[in-house]
């Protein structure tokens, strides 16, 4: 039941919003997502840690094709679901600052998005995942599209397009796992972990390809990332947000629940590539990042980069590899989301994001300057910030799938130094300027936002066993499906 | 408990003083800051009398504080390892700490953000104490990391200066190198070890093949290299001393740059299981005490001779460790500790003086005006000459004999690099003290010695470099090296594998002797240069072509490495970012978008309302298929 709240309570508050046009939308969003993280919270409290789904919500939905409503909670889908809940109240909280048009349409999207986000991370029908999946693109194209910046229409529909091509080759591929299942057909995940696992691994191959480009375009991985720079650019900031701390973990989560353990013989055949693509991305995208001027568009390029490791490790099928993407992803998620709502709070105040005409900012706002520098800490992934934790989990995964592989993922503890302390330079340090002198530090609301963020930062790069807990029973679980599997064929 | 108490108090000086940063005032800040490290120096010494009571196989406790990281095999805890060797680098880690902290009361005192120094300061401490208390790699890498962090920001202390800043993120980024080996070499141990303790790890490695314990050592080095600036990634250090002189005496002298001596010296067993690495490391020692020595002839800046000194210590400290001699270098890095520091701080005292001149060319006969400064300048200058009895005589010599026991070859480069130390070291103290005043008339009418915080710190330091010596007498001495005997248990297993060159007492005094006749023609030659004829270096006309000048541009290493790599990591991001991103990778998602817009012009001509053609086309469809249908 309580799942049943979690993924229709948003809905339901969306609608109000879109449809009946409340003067008090913002208030009216941040209580709803108040709410929603309260319900998530009372699901961490109930949970035990095994690897079994729980709160299982299973009805027959369309039964003449086998599609059931089938959601339900394990550890890996809990830590996205927490992620989700915990970053959209300060998502919503963020823009309390600056005033929107249409606020009631922005904030109901907003909520949508959430309840697609949670459908995606809870369904365990094929069918409902990948409706999830795509409903979660609409909200995000709209609110691209309209309360974007210059130029927004052309580049959120070449987003558009381009995930929609990469969600059209996972649908075929869905729908031949579904001919597949053995008896009356149908989409539940079971059945289709049985069905793939069946295949040649010649059909498994091409499977893994169909499902991976899917992914991989959401994440996104190298070179099907050029729709995320321009993308995020344009973007009004919480669509940023939005999009980079959280949807984009949909890619992952998919590799874990929907693609290693469906065709575990194709990820093994065809893994390495895709490991050699994730890398290739790291140090191509940490070297793109050192030559921006576009404060955002530079993140924009880390993420990239911090994404591909995480990708590359999860896909050495081992389990710190698998862990330290999982810590990783919500690591991610707080330093991405802090980092540009640093950027926006800048922007607010200079109205400009290039790097070449900010400086100095360190002497007028000296609290935002040492938040920055711990989320900075964050992403370069200083030991004691949450950075570390996923990337020693990651590049340790990594090393051990094969040395020089790992080594060169490694050089993104260096590169990442480079452009990060060359931004930071850029943008706080030096003399003020024009532009900078009359520099306002951080408004009490902008503290409500950053602060958490802080703690959230140091709290799990010191004390990250009870997230690492909540996922491991999960992530063995997917593990052996493989390992069973690799045995049996051998 | 008593254990953890020594790094949370640091850490605890720093919260309270980063959280309350406005409200309190310098003095508070002062009494919590120097008191936190003062009393973590207590400890410290309650703990090295209860091992040194101990017999020598139980000299070494464990604390487990918590778990930190711990999924699948892999199992990390937040837990301590104290012994002989840590015990050492906690004695001085907080002791020389503390007289630093009380230092910089005095050198700060007109900065608007004394109180930033401080949490700064307090936190360097705390990473610096979790660096050598820490019982794992990963513990010891969360010290290393963040006490690069700490040094970053402190060079960087002065953030509107751009120069500052570019220092601190060169500094920053050269760690990061060294850190990235560190890091695989520690993974490697994991895998191969399957844990990340020291004493599990000790226990396992012996059953490893050479060649991974050669890869794991040389990697552990990479990552020494970076931190204790040996060559190539030393070029951060000199440009370091951007930062305020207390930090330079007390990050980039003292403590955090020993810490690859530290790491090499923890890890003695695998390096003694790989005569390559050790190899390596004496070779990379050597060039690096003679390199940076060369370059200390010829730089005028006061900080930048001592910086390159240091370098050049720090490569003689390898040089120990390469030999095997353990003990050697962590005796070494200890007298270092306290004379290094001692000259940092006089040399800060100075700068105070002169109103912030580090120019010696614009000093010259400040004798008079700072005595006190002077005098322990002076005794520091016979420590690191290793003038008899000073703190340096006993650990270069013990170097040195260990040198001359292995390889003549060694010796005779280790003995080159410790001539030039005393050259230019005395070189500096005649600039600086003797001869001509050369500062306007401006500057000598305000000079002043330094007010008693900083006076009492530099005597406390002056006496540890004039005695400090004897905590390891040589037998040849009549001592009974008390530190060798006391790191004993760390260094035993691996001195089982090494072999010993043992010298007979003739030997060892004519030795002594040689360096002792040496380095007096050596003084000699100094003082007729810089206080008879009075010369003072050109500098920065010098002439490219010649030696001198190849020196004083410390070999042109910074332009080689922006030319080498600098550069070219940015002309290739530019192409990556401009050619392959936009023209290539972009182009080719953009083309394939246009052109399906492209065919759907020309298949909308298909849709032109025509009925007739639509039949037509029908009929054509008809026949194909009944024709495909005949050829089945």
């Amino acid at each position: 039941m309580i799942l049943s709240f979690l993924i229709f309570w948003p809905l339901f508050v969306s609608i109000i919003l879109l449809v009946v046009r409340f003067k008090n939308a913002k208030e009216l969003a941040l209580g709803a997502s108040i709410i929603e993280l309260a319900a998530s919270l009372f699901i961490v409290s109930q949970f035990t840690k095994t690897a079994e789904p729980q709160f299982v919500v299973n009805v027959p939905w369309i039964t003449s094709l086998g599609i059931n409503f089938n959601v339900g909670i394990d550890g890996i889908s809990l830590l996205l679901v927490l992620l989700t809940t915990v970053l959209v109240p300060f998502i919503i909280l963020s823009s309390f600052g600056s005033a929107e048009k249409r606020p009631s349409s922005f904030y109901g999207l907003i909520l949508m998005m959430q309840m697609a986000l949670v459908g995606v991370f809870t369904a365990r029908d094929g069918f409902l995942f990948y409706l999830f999946w795509e409903m979660a693109l609409i909200p995000i194209y709209f609110i691209c599209l309209i309360w974007g910046g210059e130029g927004s229409g052309k580049i959120t529909l070449k987003f558009f397009i381009y995930t929609l091509t990469g969600s059209l080759f996972m649908l075929v591929a869905l729908v031949y796992l579904y001919l597949q299942t053995s008896g009356t057909h149908t989409f539940e995940i079971g059945a289709l972990y049985e069905a793939g696992r069946l295949l040649s691994v010649s059909e498994q191959s091409i499977i893994f390809w169909a499902m991976f480009l899917a992914f991989a375009i959401k994440m996104p991985v190298f070179p099907f990332h050029t729709w995320q720079p321009d993308t995020y650019t344009v973007s009004p900031v919480q669509g940023t947000m939005l999009l980079s701390a959280i949807m984009l973990k949909m890619g992952i989560y998919g590799v874990i629940r929907w693609l290693i353990p469906v065709v575990p013989l194709g990820t093994q055949e065809w893994g390495n590539v895709a490991i050699i693509l994730s890398v290739i991305g790291i140090i191509y995208a940490s070297c793109i990042a050192i030559v921006q001027n576009d404060f955002k568009r530079l993140v924009a390029y880390s993420s990239i980069a911090h994404v591909g490791l995480i990708s590359a490790g999860l896909l050495t099928l081992s389990k710190i590899g698998m862990q330290g993407a999982m810590i990783q992803m919500l690591s991610h998620g707080i330093t991405v989301f802090a980092m540009f709502y640093i950027i926006e709070i800048i922007f607010q105040r200079t109205k400009t994001r290039s790097l070449a005409q900010l400086g100095g900012i360190r002497n007028v706002a000296p609290v935002l300057s040492s938040v920055f520098i711990v989320v900075m800490l964050g992403s370069v992934a200083l030991p004691l910030t949450s950075g570390f934790v996923g990337e020693f989990l990651l590049i340790n995964s990594l090393v051990q799938y094969q040395i020089v592989i790992g080594s060169v993922a490694g050089i993104t503890i260096i590169l990442g130094a480079v452009y990060m302390l060359r931004t930071f330079q850029k943008a706080m340090s030096g003399e003020t300027n024009k532009v900078t002198s009359g520099f306002i530090d951080l408004t009490t609301q902008e503290k409500l936002v950053l602060f958490p963020m802080v703690v959230l930062i140091i709290a799990i790069g010191v004390y990250p066993t009870p997230l690492l807990d909540i996922s491991e029973a999960a992530v063995n679980n997917i593990l052996v499906i493989v390992s069973d599997f690799s045995a049996s064929v051998k | 408990m008593l254990i953890s108490l020594v790094p949370l108090l640091p850490l605890l000086g720093f919260l309270l003083i980063s959280l309350n940063y406005k409200r309190l005032s310098h003095s508070v800040v002062s009494i919590i800051a120097c008191g936190s490290v003062f009393i973590s120096f207590l400890i410290a010494i309650e703990l090295f009398a209860q091992l040194i009571s101990l017999p020598e196989d139980q000299r070494s406790f464990n604390v487990m504080l918590a778990q930190w990281i711990s999924t699948g095999n892999l199992s990390v805890n937040f837990s301590f390892l104290i012994d002989p060797l840590s015990s050492i680098m906690l004695l001085i880690i907080t002791g020389v700490g503390f007289l630093i902290h009380v230092y910089s009361i005095g050198y700060m005192h007109d900065d608007a953000a004394f109180n930033k120094f401080f949490s700064y300061l307090n936190l360097f401490v705390f990473f610096m104490l979790l660096l050598v208390m820490g019982s794992n790699y990963v513990v010891m890498f969360v010290g290393w990391e963040g006490v690069g962090l700490c040094s970053y920001l402190l060079i960087g202390f002065w953030f509107k200066n751009t120069n500052y800043n570019n220092a601190a993120n060169k500094a920053f980024i050269m760690n990061r190198i060294g850190d990235l080996g560190l890091l695989i070499g520690m993974i490697l141990i994991f895998i191969n070890c399957g844990s990340l303790d020291y004493e599990e790890v000790f226990a396992k490695v012996s059953s490893l093949d050479t060649n991974t314990i050669t890869l794991i050592t040389i990697l552990l080095f990479v990552g020494a290299m970076g931190k204790s600036a040996q060559i190539p990634l030393y070029t951060w250090l000199p440009d370091a001393m951007a930062g305020p002189t207390p930090v330079s005496a007390l990050i980039h002298a003292a403590t955090m740059v020993t810490a690859g001596v530290y790491m090499v010296a923890r890890n003695n067993l695998l390096y003694a299981l790989s005569p390559a690495s050790l190899n390596l490391i004496l070779i990379i020692g050597l060039a690096t005490a003679l390199f940076a020595a060369t370059i200390a002839l010829t730089q005028n800046d006061i900080k930048k001779v001592l910086a390159y000194s240091t370098v050049s210590q720090l490569g003689l400290m390898f040089v120990a460790l390469g030999l095997g001699a353990f003990s050697s270098g962590i005796f070494h890095m200890a007298t270092h500790a306290f004379f290094k520091a001692l000259l940092f701080l006089c040399a800060g005292s100075v700068i105070h003086a002169l109103g912030g001149e580090q120019d010696v060319r614009k000093m010259g006969g400040l004798k008079k005006y700072i005595p006190i400064t002077y005098i322990t300048f002076f005794i520091g200058v016979l420590a690191i000459s290793g003038i008899p009895p000073f703190a340096g005589f006993f650990s270069k010599d013990e170097i040195l004999a260990d040198a001359f026991a292995h390889n003549p070859l060694a010796y005779g480069v280790a003995l080159l690099a410790s001539l030039l130390t005393v050259f230019y070291m005395f070189r500096l103290l005649f600039l600086t003290f003797f001869g001509n005043e050369r500062a306007s008339h401006e500057t000598t009418h305000h000079i002043h010695e330094s007010p008693k915080s900083i006076t009492i710190p530099l005597i406390v330091l002056a006496v540890l470099s004039a005695v400090g010596g004897f905590m390891n007498v040589p037998e040849a001495l009549f001592g009974s090296g008390r530190l060798t005997e006391f790191l004993a248990p760390v260094f035993s297993q691996s001195k089982s594998l090494l072999e010993e060159h043992p010298l007979s007492h003739g030997t060892e005094y004519g030795l002594m002797a040689t360096v002792i006749v040496l380095t007096v023609v050596v003084i000699g030659i100094a003082y007729s240069m810089y206080v008879k004829k009075n010369e003072v270096p050109v500098g920065d006309e010098s002439s490219v072509g010649t030696l001198q000048g190849l020196s004083y541009h410390k070999y042109y290493v910074d332009e080689i490495y922006d030319a080498v790599i600098v550069k070219p990591l940015f002309w290739l991001s530019d192409k990556f970012d401009v050619v392959i991103e936009r023209l290539g990778i972009d182009g080719l998602v953009n083309t394939t978008g246009n052109s399906v817009v492209e065919w759907s012009k020309v298949f909308r001509l298909l849709q032109n309302g025509s009925i007739g053609f639509y039949i037509f086309i029908m009929v054509i469809g008809i026949v194909l298929m009944l024709s495909l249908t005949f050829i089945h």
